[in-house]
């Protein structure tokens, strides 16, 4: 029996992190929101690695926070450990990392959740998505709901006809044995969706009381406060240390002689599964030459015995994990909480999604996170936020909001996960940012935070922070641009002679002067004329000055790139028409559906003959 | 593939009058500012009206002159692709053109995509619409035709050397990389490593280089041209490279009238050799024509030939007449040698031509020829010999990638010290696209691939 249970704007369908940011960007747009969840305690859960961050992951996390939305601020009060990596390595690649602990993450995601206005949560699960001549007009859940909407996002994660593999056992469920949708795959098929099927996995956790740490190198948090926000303040927490151990011949040996009964090797798994996340058993096979692997013990929370055993991911049988972990020093007595398991799930292959990550077959159906072939929490709530967003403009009969690959990774994202073919579950790297030296995460709020406010997704909180911060370094650029000094000046002679920095011969600009790499701002002698002391102003001054050459370089590529964005293509393009077309280019351009030449000329078989072609033929259409 | 600023040598490849290297974009005529020079001080193109002719000359980097040429400028939209059009007429023969056309690509200027101009022109409202088909056509064919040529080229190219190159870029780059994104698993790399195969990179980049010119000069030849005072041996000279009698030869100055051209054959270069009439002051009309010709000879020469009479020694017209070259590309010849009586002694010779090939001999008695033909090759190939024994052939296109690419290389190699890893990445992933344009590999997502093969990546 369906009955009439509400109308909303957006349904959002899942909890996790995709569906967190979908959920709530569309209700802080205004839109009345309802998220359906297969369970409420499963809420922003981290069913994988307890940590949040790293290359180009930070960077992403730091855009969720510039567009208004909320992994950052709540990693900030969850987090138990943070530290920056890659300092070393460059401005562009310098990230972020925190360890979360799962519980506290969970539970603050849902204080926020249920202090939204606008946003109902529902625990129940969806069956089936009804339509109308092609456009959304409603769910209908197991138990016979039925909500009206203007657009549904999806947000299924791994879920999906999941299957858990450990061994030779192998059963229907989602991650921390939920009960998995079966329906939901069918009715999406049904909407002419084309799925697929990935694997991802990941290690045992073991009780903390049976760690013998003594045996392993302590791996501690930064000793200086550090925030993924814009907003937060200040992290002053206590930080929990992880532990570094390692592998040894023993482990590889368990290993190999186990390999015939291991589901990757006996062809029991069928899915693709990530190279940058092997398993541990395809890691010993691969990489035989290798006699020791690195393996990071880390907790789970502050208040649990949990530990998870970072590099261990594996779908071995469970008595082999067990000897295998018994291998390890510091876990030769360790006792396993949880087994390591691969899970197989269906996808949807993303190149049938909108640049706005709403699907090309059902106008107002939107997917995102890794229900479209990708990894990682914060990818999923990357895509999370935007078909939030798009969600509610779509309910609101709005345009789409686009990020471009010179905007944001979150960009370079979604335009790879439309355009390129990805035959494993999607990562993003900062290699494949083009514009990466742009697109830092320090910068976040300056790229982003101006185009969420134009579409109402920042708090009056958030746009004063961000107006204050601009204010200040623009005049504080501007006044190292025209401040000046003179070989004459005493104090700076007597700090560059410090600093080992040749000597002034003429006058020369403070700006100028802090491209020279020996000098850092914070000792800078003109600081004392800086009325306000702000450490990210500081940062983003001297980034800005030491950088700006290779900033230039970028800034032309990206002005060049830019103009073949801007060159649109009709949502009816009917590419059998194009006079001209090479075979294969036809054969792309259809399956992908490119929505800007720039687009399309990132297709793998697309040449720039077809490009020119393409050109000449929407000239002769706009003309006609 | 941009909307930016576009240039391709327009005329058809071979002898012509003249070649022309068309340049089209929004603002191109004053992005030739750095690259001309106008004969008349004080005067730039942009203040020019829309379709006149300047003469000047296009300059290098360090304001040296590359070729004389006349520049057209078409602005925006009375144009043939509806943009600013400059069209810079060269001497003729394929060097000029080629020399200008490199420096406008060294400028910023990206080569055209076969039937680019038409697909703007078309684009910018400047063709009928009805001309689509035909538009389409002729990118369809010229670059499918460019396709063709760029792969025969290619697989008579020494395969495993460009992907022993490509090999060497994406690890590097993986490395880099790995230690990137992976920070836990991969340490940073290996300066001294990296420097030593970006060195290799370079030096195999500049064999190829070398390869492709060398193959250019073999392939299209070049030209000489013979110059000296009248009377001092420049067709006897020529008759004896040519050894057969083409070229009038008497005892009284000004026999040769006009410019006498014939093709020779040193060493396997295919040479056009052009006997100028004496350089001089004349009130003789027709004499005055051959002169002005032959100015124009001597700029249009791959290399000038200046000879000397070692009987009257070095005079002022010798000095006036040598002042007229405008070329690097410059060997001497003492003539003459076979007679008794040398006025010209080694130390004035070194002293007026420093850092020249000077050869003495006779034409008539084919003395010093030899040394003479060594010379010519050795300078034409200068610093073009490569140890590996490369041949290649490659088109413009593939050339200009080679060099944007060794560019990129030589950027991160001066950076690898002084510049973070990030910002290496800027100059590697541009040597990797533009080698990735000769092969139509992306090399980026190969060196992504290359991660995951070569480290043990995974947690």
């Amino acid at each position: 029996m369906i009955y009439q249970a509400g109308n909303y704007d957006v349904v959002v369908i899942g909890a996790g992190h995709a569906g967190c940011e979908a959920a709530l960007a569309a209700a802080r747009m205004g839109c009345s929101t309802l998220m359906i969840t297969l369970s409420i305690q499963h809420i922003a859960l981290m069913p994988c690695n307890p940590s949040i961050g790293g290359p180009a992951k930070a960077q992403v996390v730091r855009e969720i926070d510039a567009l208004g939305g909320e992994m950052a601020v709540n990693i900030d009060k969850a987090n138990i450990q943070i530290r920056m990596i890659n300092t070393g390595k460059g401005p562009a690649v310098q990230a972020l990392r925190a360890q979360a602990d799962k519980e506290e993450y969970h539970r603050e995601m849902l204080r926020t959740l249920e202090a939204t206005p606008n946003l109902s949560i529902l625990m129940a699960e969806v069956d089936r998505i009804e339509t109308e001549n092609g456009r959304i007009s409603g769910v209908v859940t197991r138990t016979g709901a039925r909500f009206g909407c203007q657009a549904v996002v999806i947000t299924s994660g791994t879920y999906l006809k999941g299957r858990v593999i450990i061994g030779d056992v192998a059963f229907d469920s989602g991650p921390g044995n939920q009960i998995p949708p079966m329906r939901l795959s069918e009715n999406l098929k049904e909407l002419g969706i084309e799925l697929g099927r990935f694997k991802t996995g990941t290690p045992p956790r073991i009780d903390s009381r049976t760690v013998d740490f003594s045996k392993m190198i302590e791996q501690p948090g930064d000793p200086q406060p550090l925030r993924f926000s814009f907003i937060s303040p200040r992290n002053e927490r206590e930080q929990l240390s992880c532990w570094l151990t390692r592998s040894n011949p023993e482990t590889h040996r368990i290993v190999m002689e186990n390999i015939e009964r291991a589901p990757l090797f006996t062809g029991i798994i069928k899915g693709r599964g990530p190279r940058y996340c092997p398993s541990f058993e395809d890691k010993v096979v691969r990489f035989s030459h290798k006699d020791n692997h690195q393996l990071f013990v880390e907790p789970e929370g502050r208040r649990t015995n949990e530990m998870y055993v970072q590099g261990l991911n594996t779908s071995l049988p469970e008595d082999v994990q067990l000897q295998v972990l018994h291998s390890i020093a510091g876990l030769e007595h360790c006792r396993m909480i949880r087994t390591g398991y691969a899970i197989e799930y269906d996808y949807v292959v993303p190149s049938q999604l909108r640049l706005s990550l709403e699907t090309r077959q059902v106008s107002g159906l939107f997917t995102a996170g890794q229900i479209n072939g990708t990894s990682g929490y914060e990818e999923a709530a990357a895509q999370g936020i935007i078909a939030g967003i798009n969600a509610a403009l779509k309910a609101r009969e709005k345009e789409p909001f686009i990020l471009k690959r010179s905007e944001a990774f979150i960009g370079v994202m979604i335009d790879d996960l439309v355009t390129k073919e990805n035959d494993e579950p999607y990562r993003l790297l900062t290699s494949r940012a083009e514009y990466r030296l742009l697109l830092r995460q320090d910068n976040a709020d300056l790229r982003l935070t101006e185009k969420a406010h134009a579409i109402g997704l920042v708090t009056s909180q958030r746009w004063d922070i961000f107006r204050e911060k601009k204010e200040l370094l623009d005049r504080e650029r501007a006044r190292l641009q025209e401040e000046y000094v003179l070989p004459l000046d005493s104090r700076m002679a007597k700090f560059l002679a410090d600093k080992d920095s040749a000597p002034l011969r003429d006058r020369i600009s403070l700006w100028e002067l802090l491209r020279r790499p020996e000098i850092k701002i914070e000792e800078y002698p003109a600081l004392e004329l800086m009325e306000e002391f702000d450490l990210d102003v500081m940062e983003q001054l001297e980034l800005q000055a030491k950088y700006e050459g290779y900033i230039r370089k970028q800034e032309d590529q990206v002005r060049r790139f830019e103009k073949m964005e801007a060159r649109k293509i009709p949502e009816d393009m009917n590419y059998d028409e194009v006079y001209g077309l090479a075979f294969e280019a036809l054969q792309k351009l259809n399956a992908v559906r490119p929505a800007s030449i720039g687009q399309a000329s990132r297709i793998a078989g697309v040449n720039p003959a077809d490009i020119n072609i393409l050109l000449v033929f929407l000239e002769k259409k706009r003309r006609k | 593939m941009y909307e930016d600023d576009i240039a391709a040598i327009s005329t058809p490849p071979g002898e012509g009058g003249i070649a022309i290297v068309r340049l089209s974009g929004n603002g191109v005529i004053e992005k030739m500012n750095p690259l001309f020079r106008p004969r008349r001080e004080g005067t730039s193109l942009a203040g020019r009206p829309s379709h006149t002719l300047t003469l000047g000359w296009i300059i290098d980097d360090r304001g040296e002159i590359i070729d004389e040429v006349l520049v057209g400028i078409m602005k925006c939209p009375r144009s043939y692709t509806g943009e600013d059009v400059v069209e810079i007429n060269c001497h003729g023969g394929s060097l000029p053109a080629r020399r200008c056309l490199e420096r406008v690509l060294s400028a910023g200027f990206r080569l055209a995509e076969p039937g680019e101009f038409t697909r703007r022109a078309y684009l910018n409202g400047r063709l009928d619409i009805s001309q689509a088909e035909a538009v389409i056509d002729i990118i369809r064919a010229k670059s499918d035709k460019g396709m063709r040529l760029a792969q025969q080229q290619l697989s008579g190219m020494n395969f495993s050397y460009i992907a022993n190159l490509e090999d060497g870029l994406t690890r590097i780059n993986a490395m880099i990389e790995a230690s990137i994104d992976f920070p836990d698993e991969v340490g940073e790399p290996d300066y001294d490593e990296v420097e030593g195969r970006l060195q290799e990179i370079l030096s195999k980049l500049d064999s190829l280089i070398n390869a492709a010119r060398r193959a250019e000069v073999y392939r299209e030849g070049i030209s000489i041209a013979i110059c000296g005072k009248p009377n001092v041996g420049k067709s006897t000279l020529l008759n004896t490279l040519l050894r057969k009698e083409k070229a009038i030869v008497t005892e009284i100055p000004g026999t040769t009238r006009d410019v006498i051209e014939d093709y020779i054959n040193v060493r396997g270069i295919p040479v056009k050799i052009m006997d100028t009439a004496g350089i001089r002051f004349t009130e003789d009309q027709v004499e005055k024509i051959g002169v002005e010709r032959s100015r124009e000879a001597i700029k249009a020469a791959d290399l000038v030939l200046f000879l000397l009479d070692v009987e009257t020694g070095i005079t002022a017209e010798d000095r006036e007449i040598f002042s007229q070259i405008h070329t690097q590309n410059i060997i001497v010849m003492v003539n003459k040698e076979d007679l008794i009586e040398k006025k010209i002694d080694e130390t004035s010779l070194k002293g007026m031509f420093p850092g020249l090939p000077i050869i003495r001999g006779s034409a008539r008695e084919e003395i010093g020829i030899d040394e003479l033909e060594e010379s010519i090759e050795k300078l034409v190939l200068s610093g073009q010999t490569g140890s590996d024994n490369l041949e290649i052939m490659v088109s413009t296109r593939q050339r200009s990638a080679l060099e944007r690419a060794r560019q990129q290389v030589l950027d991160t190699r001066d950076g690898l010290r002084e510049a973070p890893l990030d910002c290496l990445g800027v100059d590697l992933g541009g040597a990797m696209e533009a080698l990735g344009e000769i092969t139509g590999k992306n090399l980026k997502e190969e060196a992504i691939d290359r991660i995951f093969h070569d480290f043990c990546i995974g947690k």
